[in-house]
């Protein structure tokens, strides 16, 4: 069922790639040669108060300076709702507490780490540093997060319980947690080009982390550029034909045909693997449409989709798709509707399908 | 009713009962689930108490008949015996043609299991099977393909509030025909991780908690699983469904002051109630019962105290918390308490608020302390959590007539 519509009226990111503050829009990749990507900094001080900032973690950091870009680019000082997804949570504090804990065998803790564990802390520490009592909502379900944010604000703003919700996705990288996942190859063990990740052969994908938030709203107005138009997942696809009739599916739900479709941004990670599921879909069903790539901007993370959805509106925005998106110049027409498509290790699929806003 | 959200099915395990039924007798008679630790693996056994489930994790494999093979975590695995009792008393059945959906919601996910190998997950991995159970929505995948559940998925965490929230974001996803059923609600095992973060924090109470008592000294830690299923009533009604209670109305609000103590004027909280009962469409006046969070913390107590009196003036409603029968669950809670809410209503009985003795003066607000005859139509029962999440829930009894009991 579609539901009613749902406008972006600002974005706001940080992940590996500069993003905040800039004129050009991913005109050039920042390359590493690294095991991990980690998120260029801002200037955070410029978006937070000092006092408190010593105090933040990355994490913590990274979701209110992007939350901070979107609302200012919405021109927005509050909103109806917070609705965060995360995967992994606050990573860095929850490992402190954990060694400390297993380290000094249950004694000499403190509680600073504990209290920040907890996956709703950047959605409460928004809500603090807007002073917004409103809905108020953290998903934790891995490459689902983020999708499961989206819907939600979607939902209520069809139920006219939100004009507009800030929706972000949000998921930082330690080096024991990229550690960790390097011994059973979800990451990638040994340093890799990210301007080449999709043709290393190391199993795994190139580990990233990233913040991306939005202000979605009812209604449209001159700070509208773009609509999004659906979210949708998939679990465990039993086989190849269930994935491509939940890809048809979606559109259809949405009015939409293959052919509408001007770009399809895809999760590719560098995982020799499960690559094969985007590639699979480009040489299939898909094959008549431009595909961009985006992973090797910001690494692989749960809510790397949501930098997926900053990329799209950003086109819709620029009326131009980057050339570091794509594989080849892109020649097809201008976008005005782009899906994206994202997986999991072939366990949660996920679609996102944002367009030029409608005519009304 | 047109548009409304009713529970066809509920499921749960915690330290008072293995089931509903078992819950209902310990609640009746007064019976705790708190008491020395035997289970968790911690230095600490002799200092606190807790509401533990008292089987081991392999004891709770063997219960439930799992594939010994899959690495399962306390989480999932309460979680898993929760859901499979609520999926059968919904008379759930994969061929039916439905879409069913998962919502649940962990604050610790995987820990019990990280902690006892992240040393190891470091090096060189012998359980590595393990690592990828870390993360919360583990347990909501390990019950989804228990109940061969595909049809939609996700996990919520906002602390202690977590499990309410899967109720409110399921009732969405059935009005907006997104799904015909969805089981909701929420599991958290015991762990060492949660056991010391409460206790740097100093509100564990060594002794057994005392809910709105002027004498509390903290909260006692459980563990539980709830689940409830949900369905739009139209479809309950035309599947000649047992209808359990209707899902009446639910908010969620911030209450914006600190990131683990709630606000003196209890804002957040007073939010949430007041929103809640206006979505039910009555007014304070017409709630009941209030199954309040009441987890003996100097601080929730009395801001929650706070909250009741500034919605409900001096006709705050009979309260009781039964957080001294369970412990506090994190995760679970607003669940496991929806679920005794709802058995209160049905069966016209306010299960007491056990250890309270001596009035808060400041808010001078006394709980039901023995199990009492009381008519129930409404009822609230709040959930709050660190982040500022505050969330209420309002359950209505279904009228006699289309109730198919």
């Amino acid at each position: 069922m579609m539901l009613a519509p749902t406008y972006i009226d600002g974005s706001g990111a940080v992940v590996p790639q500069p993003t905040v503050n800039q004129d050009r829009f991913l005109e050039e990749i920042l390359e590493y040669n690294e095991r991990f990507l980690q998120v260029v900094s801002p200037v955070y001080k410029d978006y937070i108060d000092v006092k408190l900032l010593r105090r933040m973690s990355k994490i913590v950091k990274m979701s209110i300076v992007s939350a901070r870009v979107a609302m200012q680019q919405a021109g927005v000082d509050q909103v109806d709702a917070i609705m965060t997804g995360t995967g992994m949570g606050c990573q860095i504090d929850t490992e402190k507490f954990l060694n400390a804990m297993i380290e000094n065998g249950e004694n000499l803790l403190t509680p600073t780490s504990f209290i920040h564990s907890t996956h709703n802390t950047m959605g409460g520490q928004i809500a603090l540093m807007l002073g917004n009592k409103n809905h108020n909502l953290t998903y934790v379900h891995r490459t689902f997060s983020f999708e499961s944010a989206l819907l939600d604000a979607m939902m209520m703003i069809a139920e006219k319980e939100a004009q507009k919700v800030l929706v972000g996705g949000i998921d930082e990288i330690t080096d024991e947690s990229w550690l960790i996942k390097t011994q059973i190859d979800y990451y990638k063990k040994h340093a890799c080009k990210n301007s080449e990740v999709y043709n290393n052969l190391q199993p795994g994908a190139l580990s990233g982390e990233g913040s991306a938030f939005f202000v979605l709203s009812a209604d449209r107005s001159e700070k509208t550029y773009a609509q999004l138009k659906g979210v949708s997942t998939l679990y465990k696809p039993r086989s190849n034909k269930e994935l491509e009739d939940f890809i048809k599916r979606f559109l259809v739900t949405n009015e939409f045909g293959l052919s509408d479709i001007d770009l399809v941004i895809m999760g590719n990670n560098g995982d020799p693997v499960f690559d094969r599921v985007y590639e699979d879909l480009a040489n299939g069903l898909l094959k008549t449409i431009p595909t961009g790539r985006f992973k090797h901007l910001c690494g692989e993370y749960d809510t790397a989709s949501s930098f997926a959805l900053w990329i799209a509106s950003g086109i819709l925005r620029h009326q131009h798709v980057p050339s570091t998106i794509s594989q080849h110049p892109f020649k097809g027409r201008t976008p005005k509707n782009i899906l994206i498509y994202n997986h999991f290790r072939n366990i949660n699929h996920s679609l996102i399908l944002v367009s030029t806003p409608d005519v009304s | 009713m047109a548009e409304g959200v009713v529970v066809t099915g509920m499921g749960i395990v915690s330290s008072i009962g293995f089931n509903v039924d078992e819950t209902l007798h310990s609640l009746m008679i007064g019976k705790t689930g708190i008491g020395k630790i035997s289970i968790l693996e911690t230095i600490h056994r002799d200092e606190f108490v807790l509401g533990e489930i008292k089987l081991t994790h392999q004891q709770l494999m063997e219960k439930l008949g799992v594939n010994l093979n899959l690495p399962w975590t306390r989480t999932a695995l309460l979680g898993v015996w929760a859901a499979r009792q609520a999926y059968q008393s919904a008379g759930l059945s994969k061929n039916s043609g439905k879409r069913i959906g998962l919502v649940s919601a962990s604050t610790v996910g995987g820990m019990d299991r990280s902690e006892l190998y992240y040393k190891d997950f470091l090096t060189d991995a012998i359980h590595k099977n393990h690592i990828d159970t870390h993360h919360a929505g583990n347990s909501t995948e390990m019950i989804a393909d228990d109940l061969n559940i595909h049809d939609y998925l996700t996990t919520i965490s906002t602390a202690c509030s977590s499990s309410l929230n899967s109720i409110m974001f399921g009732a969405r996803l059935l009005r907006h025909n997104l799904l015909d059923a969805v089981i909701v609600g929420g599991t958290d095992a015991l762990s060492r991780f949660t056991l010391n973060g409460f206790n740097t924090l100093m509100i564990l109470d060594h002794e057994h908690c005392r809910p709105f008592d002027a004498t509390r000294r903290g909260l006692n830690l459980g563990e539980g699983a709830g689940y409830l299923v949900l369905e739009r009533t139209s479809d309950a009604l035309a599947g000649k469904k047992q209808v359990i209670a209707q899902v009446a109305g639910y908010a969620n609000a911030n209450d914006a002051f600190h990131q683990t103590a709630s606000s003196d004027n209890g804002e957040g909280p007073f939010l949430a109630m007041q929103r809640a009962v206006a979505k039910a469409g009555i007014t304070p006046q017409d709630i009941d019962y209030i199954n309040v969070h009441g987890t003996g913390t100097d601080n929730n107590d009395l801001t929650e105290g706070v909250a009741m009196k500034r919605l409900f003036g001096d006709k705050v409603p009979p309260f009781s918390s039964t957080k001294a029968f369970t412990g506090h669950t994190l995760g679970a809670t607003g669940v496991i308490e929806s679920i005794i809410s709802i058995l209160s209503m049905n069966n016209d009985k306010v299960f007491p608020n056990i250890n309270f003795k001596e009035v808060i003066e400041e808010i001078n607000l006394v709980p039901v302390s023995q199990l009492t005859n009381l008519h129930i139509n409404h009822v609230l029962t709040n959930s709050f959590g660190f982040g500022g999440n505050d969330s209420s829930v309002v359950f209505s009894k279904v009228p006699s007539n289309i109730s198919g009991l």
